[in-house]
């Protein structure tokens, strides 16, 4: 192939893909070749000096020189040496100096034992230390509740600030200083403000970004238990690492998936998973008496309450979409498909249904998040995707360097050249137009940014469609004909055109829009893209598993009204989130039986008759249908404690003991997702996530714990000198030993990356197929939607007319929050701390006309009649946000009542108490990063 | 996230805007005059505090940080108060060779200060400099604008004797 070159190292011949740089070609090899600052998704700077070879002109050439290998373009016929006297000598010099002001605190250290510093220390054979003199210190800073600084590890590589400014775009991490004293950290003490910080606990090669809970309460990644995650944090389907000891979550890292999130992951999803590690969580079943309190019942008991409760018929039951494909097949199976609902509101269902609608029918491709990243032209409609989908937020940080790439392939320059093509393109980017409600965390990358109220962005898209399909443009505001034309003749010239829209701004209009704009834009020339945002983990699933004209929370709530509903099953659903406090009350009085499972507290379980103590994402098996149709598969890490067990254990229990049909042929995890892929078309191949428990490799399973795992026999010795047996694995390929064999098996049963002599996650690429490419043993994961023929039923109104509200109303807008508006993320204390209090955001000159300041309450809704239960809020004056717009932080605890699209009267609260000044942050100050150029 | 970060940023005076300003007018974007601006108001205030910084970080439409990283890259900004005048020794290699320990105990106990610190009337803050270009007459040093080659412990002696003078 014409692609590839010949290549000389010690002698022998490769044959290698041109145009990569000689560090990645080693590595993509198997070759050790020590490095630092390279990094895979971020390219060379030839730094850190650490990865030099010999290269000779020609077979003549006795001495040869030093080069980088991180800088150094493979070319056919070059000749290297690796292992050679000379490249070996440097690199250990190399590594000297660099831990010249090294402490040698590796023993208390939480890198430690996956410390890339150290393996590659052991790599060039540097062992004697020459320096006599004082170590440089320096001071550390408080970096938030996220991240451990201890600056006097640095080994000044540069990758922290790569990553942060010139990956995450983060503004407040920088290098200071220079020479012997260069320092990395913020301008002054203070929370770390980029939603991908936790990630420079991975990319820093040492210990000088840790987790500060692990930290806290070190464990050392060899003594760690993990198995393959999806996070649920969001519709993204991040694959995750969650490692575990003393029953208790420790850690969270990236799970490498080439398609999805490749290295990196963003806070929600590393911080977040620490609410399985409360106290407050569910151990027993809990019977409900008659004063209210709860009684501890076994799980036998808890079994035969629910069986006897669904023998008495009228049995209707909610799922939920961040839930388990397989749960919710076994519970609407238990039930009946005309009594389960998938566990919406009726508008989250109708939203829900019809991105996917849209999906399937819109015949474009639905882009993972790589091929995210490959568009050369964005246009996001009416999503803050930071705080909706942040993963997806990074890729098209990424996504925007295009135009740079492009540059620099005019001059010759490789991808990989960092340093070269940022210089080079300086602020050029590849077109990315934001048309939101109010400002988002992508306006410093975006070329136009247009706020508008949820309608008018639907009819800004219909116009951008009836502009392309040379059609008469509604009726818009003259000021956006302009915008209008430069976004549609963008889109159209643009070869891969990306159309990101979602759910998250409740407008149905917004999304047929988008609908629409996608089948113009693809009856055009060119290859356009559509990204659609939905809310949760599992909420594509749901979509799936149920048709169109299902149940919602709201007809079920009208059947129980109407007495037809005696038991209701609720699973891992908090239907005060879903719909108003006073429908779910009012529902929930009318039903006998509330049966709630579920692994955290909420409201619901607290209005149950008897609640189930289930297992989270994190200790039990399950398909997740992420928003691009993905289905992926989930592992427990550790097995739940106490009387928790999954809720699809639950369930199948009942129905086994129901003597129900359809369980008869149901044994293992496995059969559920069988009988649901048998029984739910759209999820057919739901079974191809990953390999089924039977699975074993060279003939043995794949162990959870590191084969250096230490200390099991002593874990319990303050308890009882004698060992428990380990807990047997019967449901999956993975074992909770560390006898096994974790190597080459397919990419969804990855537990853990080591190597010998890479004890980092750096020793990834020995998993890879190349550098970045797909795991050897393939991608996890499995595309559920297929693009079908057919047209949409009808195609959905899109509303034209511009929304005036009337005085003294406003229309709510949802204004979502990467930290607070996720369930369950928002348990973990490091993330709540995070998300602070929920607010109410408007205009300045509606705050003029309401008489209010900023950090001032307002009441919320017309009865303010009797103060102490009205809803009040505190003021923040956005000068971006939509007029006649009153944007609330989505799902806070004080803010559930609050239904998007409504229009509410705002009065200001008299009797508000101010909080302090230094808490309430400022329209446009130093808290929002995305403000600076 | 809302961080607590609110502070009071005092204004940059007229006259450092319009300085500021002028260079703006000649550079492709505002960033590009970080250093400038950074002299600049460092001629007005003889150093550069957190306060200077942040204004001029948001005139110039960065984040403190950035800017921040640049004040303390160049050994000329001073992010911490000097005295009326600072001397800059040079221990590059060159001078280092020709003698730049002895001097440099020489003028600290002449002093009374360490390398780094202000002397108690804030007449000299003692610096160490990476190079200042004139390696071939090493050892060389500055006493705020004014340049010494080839030092030698009675030069040393001369220059402050001089400058003692001036004062006088």
């Amino acid at each position: 192939m014409a692609d590839r070159v010949t290549i000389h190292i010690d002698g022998k011949a490769y044959q290698v893909k041109s145009g990569e740089n000689l560090l990645q070609t080693c590595l993509s090899l198997g070759l050790d070749l020590p490095y630092f600052c390279w990094h895979p998704a971020m390219g060379s700077v030839g730094a850190c000096r650490q990865c030099a070879l010999v290269q000779y002109q020609n077979e003549e050439d006795q001495h040869g020189r030093i080069v980088m290998g991180c800088m150094t373009p493979v070319t056919d016929g070059a000749i290297f040496s690796l292992q050679g006297d000379k490249a070996s000598e440097f690199r250990e010099t190399i590594v000297e100096s660099l831990m010249l002001n090294h402490p040698h605190d590796c023993p208390v250290c939480a890198e430690g034992g996956e410390c890339h510093l150290q393996d590659m220390t052991v790599m060039t054979g540097h062992r004697d230390r020459h320096y006599r003199g004082l170590k440089n210190t320096h001071r550390n800073q408080y970096l938030g509740p996220l991240i451990h600084h201890e600056m006097n590890r640095c080994i000044t590589c540069y990758r922290c600030t790569r990553f942060y400014r010139d990956y995450a775009g983060g503004t407040d991490l920088a290098a200071m200083a220079a020479h012997d004293h260069v320092y990395f950290g913020r301008h002054q003490e203070g929370v770390l403000e980029n939603e991908f910080s936790g990630n420079l606990v991975e990319v820093c090669p040492t210990g000088v970004f840790t987790d500060k809970s692990l930290v806290n309460e070190y464990t050392r990644k060899w003594d760690l238990q993990s198995a393959p995650s999806v996070c649920t944090g969001c519709a993204v389907g991040c694959n995750t690492l969650p490692g575990e000891r003393y029953g208790k979550l420790k850690r969270v890292h990236n799970r490498y998936n080439t398609e999805v999130n490749g290295y990196f992951i963003c806070d929600r999803g590393r911080y977040g998973p620490s609410y399985v590690n409360l106290p407050e969580r569910l151990d027993y079943a809990g019977l409900r008496q008659p004063d209210g309190l709860y009684n501890a019942i076994d799980q036998s008991q808890a079994l035969q309450y629910l069986t006897e409760a669904c023998q008495k018929g009228h049995v209707a039951g909610i799922g939920s979409p961040r839930a388990s494909v397989e749960s919710n097949f076994l519970l609407r199976t238990l039930v009946g498909a005309d009594n389960f609902s998938s566990g919406f509101s009726n508008k989250e269902h109708d939203l829900v249904n019809l991105a996917l609608s849209i999906q399937q029918q819109s015949h474009v491709l639905i882009p993972s998040v790589k091929q995210i990243e490959t568009a050369d032209a964005v246009l996001i409609l009416g999503e803050d995707i930071t705080n909706t989908a942040p993963r997806i937020a990074l890729a098209l940080r990424q996504t925007v360097r295009n135009k740079a790439y492009e540059l620099g392939t005019e001059i010759g320059l490789e991808h990989w050249q960092d340093a070269a093509i940022r210089n080079l393109a300086q602020d050029q980017r590849s077109p990315l137009f934001i048309a939101a409600v109010a400002d988002t965390r992508l306006d410093d990358v975006a070329q136009q940014i247009l706020h508008m109220a949820p309608d008018d962005i639907a009819l800004f898209a219909d116009a951008l469609a009836c502009y392309i399909a040379n059609e008469k443009l509604p009726d818009i505001n003259e000021n956006l004909i302009s915008s209008v034309e430069t976004i549609a003749k963008t889109l159209l010239q643009a070869k891969r055109p990306l159309i990101v829209s979602g759910t998250s701004c409740y407008n149905a209009s917004v999304i047929s829009a988008t609908g629409k704009l996608i089948e113009k834009l693809n009856s055009e020339n060119c290859e356009p893209m559509l990204s659609m945002i939905v809310p949760e983990a599992n909420s594509l699933g749901q979509a799936m598993l149920t048709t169109r004209d299902a149940p919602t929370i709201d007809t079920l709530a009208a059947l129980a009204i109407a007495g037809k509903i005696n038991t209701l099953i609720v699973l891992e659903n908090d239907l005060y989130r879903r719909c108003h406090s006073s429908s779910i009350d009012n529902m929930l009085e009318h039903i006998d039986n509330v049966i709630v499972i579920d692994y955290v507290d909420t409201a619901t379980t607290s209005a149950s008759s008897l609640v189930l103590p289930s297992a989270t994402a994190i200790e039990s098996e399950g398909t997740l249908i992420s928003m691009e149709g993905r289905a992926q598969r989930h592992f427990p890490v550790f097995e739940p404690k106490a009387e928790r067990l999954a809720s699809w254990q639950w369930l199948l229990h009942c129905m086994k003991a129901l003597g129900r049909a359809e369980t008869e042929h149901i044994h293992y995890f496995d059969d559920v997702t069988r009988a649901c892929a048998a029984n739910i078309s759209s999820l057919e191949h739901i079974v191809n996530a990953a390999p089924s428990h039977l699975y074993r490799n060279h003939g043995v399973k794949i162990p959870r714990q590191p084969h250096r795992y230490s200390g099991r026999t002593a874990m319990r010795a303050n308890i009882s000198v004698h060992e428990p047996k380990q807990p047997v694995d019967q449901e999956s390929a993975l074992a909770y030993t560390m006898e096994g064999l974790n190597q080459s098996q397919p990419g969804a049963l990855l537990p853990y990356v080591w190597s010998p002599g890479w004890n980092s996650n750096q020793s990834l690429h020995k998993f890879q197929s190349e550098v970045s490419g797909p795991l050897k043993g393939g991608t996890a994961g499995v595309r559920l939607i297929k693009t079908d023929h057919q047209l949409l039923d009808s195609e959905p109104a899109i509303k034209s007319k511009k929304i005036t509200p009337a005085d003294g109303q406003w229309l709510l807008v949802p204004r979502h929050k990467i930290f607070g508006s996720d369930e369950l993320s928002a348990l973990s204390p490091a993330i709540a701390e995070l998300a602070g209090h929920a607010y109410i955001e408007i205009n300045p000159a509606d705050a003029q006309s309401l008489n209010v300041n900023e950090g001032d309450g307002v009441f919320i809704g017309d009865d303010h009649t009797n103060d102490s239960h009205q809803l009040s809020l505190e003021v923040h004056i956005n000068s971006n946000i939509a007029e006649g717009c009153a944007g609330f932080s989505f799902g806070f605890n004080d803010t559930l009542n609050l239904i998007p699209g409504e229009f509410v009267s705002l009065t200001k609260n008299p009797n508000w108490q101010r909080r302090q000044a230094d808490t309430i942050a400022t329209d446009g100050g130093g808290s929002n990063g995305g403000s600076y150029g | 996230m809302h961080m607590n970060e609110t502070q009071l940023i005092p204004m940059l005076s007229d006259i450092e805007l319009d300085e500021i300003n002028a260079e703006i007018a000649h550079a492709p974007y505002p960033q590009a005059v970080a250093i400038d601006a950074l002299k600049i108001v460092q001629a007005h205030r003889g150093w550069i505090s957190d306060e200077s910084l942040n204004a001029i970080a948001r005139h110039l439409n960065m984040s403190p940080a950035e800017l921040d990283g640049i004040a303390t890259f160049y050994n000329l900004i001073f992010r911490r108060p000097v005295g009326e005048r600072v001397i800059l020794l040079c221990n590059s290699v060159t001078c280092w060779i020709k003698g730049y320990e002895q001097l440099q105990q020489q003028i600290s106990e002449r002093l009374g200060v360490s390398l780094g610190e202000t002397t108690k009337d804030n007449q000299y803050t003692f610096l160490p400099v990476t190079c200042l270009g004139a390696c071939d007459k090493a050892p060389v040093m500055m006493v705020g604008d004014d340049l010494y080659e080839n030092i030698t412990s009675e030069t040393v002696t001369q220059i402050f004797r001089t400058q003692q003078e001036i004062d006088a």
